[in-house]
């Protein structure tokens, strides 16, 4: 996508998510973290710096971002808080969705102008009492009357849901079809009421604030993104979750490893001539840290070059590009705990310390989630029954 | 229409719903859909498709290029028959 006048250089958005990753949402990390509290200081500074909108095209005022440029956007909030990244990356997501499969509705395409002037949050709801885990299946269904809708939904975790401007949600197309044919609604905060259903006390990522929601909604039949999830899914949410997961995944990461080399960096300052025993961990953690940083880079650089070919969108559709995004998910969710743990070796007692610079406590038990968000046993009993078919020829 | 069994009475799309009828696991009883309704709102889910292609490329004796492993390949009973008959058995 070209860059129209509206359109920041990424340099610009780089350079702006750099600073709020730094001077807002590392300040307040430990206190969302401690709290389970919503990261309220670093969400209005996105939402200051318009980069809720990054994602919306430039023809229509947003910053036309490509997925390469959203993840490096994600993984450097991530060095800050992995919430906050992680709530940045849900809402992108959703974002990602109405832009590829909306936009050529009146409702939508102007949904998404306003975005750029208003920079709705928004929240995701696949998940459902009943369905456990399987975002390709729906119990509940919208009905549509007229040119109105209402549906009701039972979510099991809804990020930041008390917090959205908007929620983006799964159903099924109407209430008696098969489960399975699913599409996307789009509720803005007056459309829906919710009535929290659970609590959110978590092992990590306590600041995505992820309760249980029954959500009941109505609004404009407009509001039904076009099209089938089976074909956005695999087209936008899956490819966009898994980059964008793996990419903040890995900035946590990289801040953990972060403080473990500069607590070696002061070792061999006391020692000049010997180099530290624990260097040759940090080499060894280093790499694995390129690797997974490679992974995710090699995936949204193939993604966004076939979006700019003709056939690219419905490639997408194949068993082989599902294959890819699902390796990356559970290669990344594997590969991230590992190395904050190799991290904590290195940092020793002043890593298992919560009340140290050198802390990686907090990175160990965000990065937990990661296997756990869209199960990998789940995902890797799918790529298993696709590789029967599947020649990679 | 590539068959191994030249002798069968049934016809492509009529083993094609066998297959559906065996491994679909559909919402919808495969003999009351058209030959070009969706399979996919008749409850068709990703998981049972995958069984779906195994089981034609036993029944055809042919093998599914990646190229053709996409949801549209298997979006109807006619999609797949004309799948079906750009391969040729192995
Ligand atoms: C930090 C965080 C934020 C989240 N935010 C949101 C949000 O904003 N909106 C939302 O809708 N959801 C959200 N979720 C929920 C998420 O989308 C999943 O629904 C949830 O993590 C899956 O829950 P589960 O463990 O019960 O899933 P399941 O997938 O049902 O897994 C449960 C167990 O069953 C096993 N299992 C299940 N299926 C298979 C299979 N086919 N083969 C082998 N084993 C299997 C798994 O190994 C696992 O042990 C969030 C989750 C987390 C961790």
């Amino acid at each position: 996508m070209t860059r129209s006048t509206t359109a920041r250089p990424f340099a610009e958005l780089l350079a702006l998510t750099r600073t709020i990753a730094r001077e807002v949402a590392a300040k307040h990390a430990d206190s969302v973290d401690r709290d389970a509290r919503f990261p309220s200081e670093t969400l209005a500074a996105l939402k200051d710096a318009k980069l809720l909108s990054t994602l919306v095209p430039s023809a229509l005022g947003g910053d036309g971002a490509s997925l390469s440029e959203l993840a490096q956007l994600c993984s450097v909030l991530a060095e800050g808080c992995s919430s906050s990244a992680m709530i940045l990356a849900m809402h992108q997501i959703q974002v990602a969705c109405l832009v590829r499969h909306g936009q050529d509705t009146p409702f939508f395409q102007n949904y998404l102008r306003l975005m750029v002037s208003s920079q709705p949050l928004i929240g995701s709801v696949t998940s459902e009492v009943g369905t456990f885990g399987d975002t390709r299946s729906s119990i509940c269904g919208v009905e549509v009357a007229g040119d109105r809708f209402t549906l009701m939904k039972k979510a099991t975790t809804v990020s930041y849901g008390a917090y959205c401007d908007a929620l983006l949600l799964t159903c099924r197309r109407n209430p008696e079809t098969s489960a399975s044919d699913q599409v996307l609604v789009l509720a803005t905060k007056d459309d829906y009421q919710l009535k929290q259903t659970t609590a959110w006390d978590t092992l990590g990522m306590r600041g995505t604030n992820s309760p249980g929601f029954e959500v009941h909604c109505q609004g404009s039949a407009e509001q039904i993104l076009p099209g089938a999830y089976a074909d956005s899914s695999a087209m936008s949410m899956v490819p966009y979750s898994h980059v964008l997961w793996s990419a903040l995944w890995q900035g946590i990461a990289a801040d953990a490893v972060g403080r473990a080399a500069t607590m070696v960096r002061a070792e061999a300052r006391k020692t000049p001539g010997t180099t530290p025993t624990s260097a040759i961990r940090l080499a060894q953690v280093h790499s694995d840290l390129q690797a997974m940083k490679h992974h995710w880079q090699a995936t949204a650089n193939e993604f966004d070059q076939l979006e700019a070919t003709d056939a690219g969108r419905t490639e997408l559709l194949s068993l082989g590009w599902a294959l890819k995004f699902n390796n990356l998910k559970t290669s990344c969710s594997d590969m991230a705990p590992r190395i904050v743990h190799q991290a904590l070796q290195i940092t020793g007692i002043m890593g298992y310390k919560n009340d140290s610079p050198y802390s990686v406590g907090r990175h160990y038990r965000d990065v937990l989630s990661a296997s756990l968000m869209v199960s990998n046993d789940r995902i890797a009993a799918k790529s298993a029954s696709m590789l029967l078919v599947f020649k990679d020829t | 229409m590539p068959t191994n069994a030249p002798t069968s009475p049934l016809t492509a799309s009529e083993r094609v719903r066998q297959v559906l009828k065996a491994h679909g696991r559909l919402a919808t009883a495969i003999e009351s859909l058209g030959d070009t309704d969706s399979l996919y709102q008749a409850g068709l889910t990703s998981h049972a498709s995958i069984n779906v292609m195994l089981g034609l490329e036993g029944e055809f004796n042919i093998e599914f290029p990646d190229s053709l492993l996409k949801r549209g390949t298997f979006e109807s009973v006619a999609a797949i028959t004309s799948a079906l008959e750009t391969l040729t058995p192995g």
